[in-house]
């Protein structure tokens, strides 16, 4: 099975991280896993944090807001939302694909590297608002 | 449809059961993600600050209240139906995978109980 290299470039035989040839839909791809997963572990965990100290009262929800403010609070809600807004675009080009739109070479590709630039701009855009109150 | 082999009876003809249950609620959860999240980005950016009197005065306002345990549950189902297919596709041994997939199962139901309770706790006026 599959052994006729005969083209100019080899072609990939099996689907595997080390194998692909990289490409925007894949990197794409990739990064909706890590933005999706990342987002279940630490983007809950803030919100499940934020509702608990909340709840907990005002002296608890003082540490965790004096926290996000730190930098590493900063790091780590920057890229909450970098992750949000990563996973929702890739999310909606996959619902693009589910009609069947988006599959020709050069579409997919510019929808592809569209999606992490629509991202960075909406995480930008989010922050200057939020920081300009 | 051919009528040959046994495959080409069959290809094309989609699942026989409910093979795309999974993905179908995958997408459904991703749409009540998107209007939910959509909705609490926008509240946050909407609030004068991120004081503990702001935020509780927002959360215990019934829309607050019911539209974030709402966001909580879509958000946590797709959390499941997702970190599952990571398992599925990193975890080979049959063991450990039943074993993470029965804690990503039990860990995601925690989470939603706990942030509905919360959520609960601050609406109903005990905190």
């Amino acid at each position: 099975m599959a052994q006729t290299v005969t083209g100019k470039k080899a072609r990939p035989l099996s689907p595997h991280l080390q194998i692909w040839r990289w490409g925007p839909a894949m990197f794409t791809s990739i990064m909706h896993r890590v933005s999706g997963n990342g987002l279940a572990v630490v983007g809950l965990g803030a919100l499940l944090c934020w509702l608990g100290t909340l709840a907990a009262g005002p002296e608890a929800y003082a540490k965790y807001a004096a926290f996000a403010v730190t930098p590493i609070g900063r790091i780590v809600f920057v890229g909450i939302s970098w992750a949000y807004f990563n996973h929702l675009c890739s999310g909606l080009r996959h619902f693009l694909l589910d009609i069947g739109g988006g599959f020709e070479v050069k579409s997919n590709n510019i929808w592809s590297i569209f999606t992490h630039v629509i991202a960075i701009l909406l995480t930008v855009a989010f922050w200057a608002v939020l920081l300009s109150r | 449809m051919g009528n040959g082999t046994s495959l080409g009876r069959v290809r094309g003809l989609g699942s026989s059961h409910s093979g795309a249950h999974h993905w179908l609620l995958q997408r459904v959860t991703a749409v009540g993600n998107l209007v939910l999240t959509a909705w609490f980005a926008v509240s946050l950016l909407l609030m004068p600050n991120f004081s503990y009197i702001t935020l509780h005065d927002w959360i215990v306002s019934p829309v607050s209240a019911v539209g974030l345990s709402l966001l909580i549950i879509s958000v946590l189902w797709h959390v499941q139906l997702g970190m599952r297919v990571l398992i599925e596709d990193y975890v080979h041994e049959a063991g450990v995978k039943f074993a993470a997939l029965t804690a990503l199962t039990l860990v995601v139901c925690g989470a939603g109980f706990y942030g509905v309770f919360t959520i609960a706790r601050l609406a109903l006026g005990a905190a």
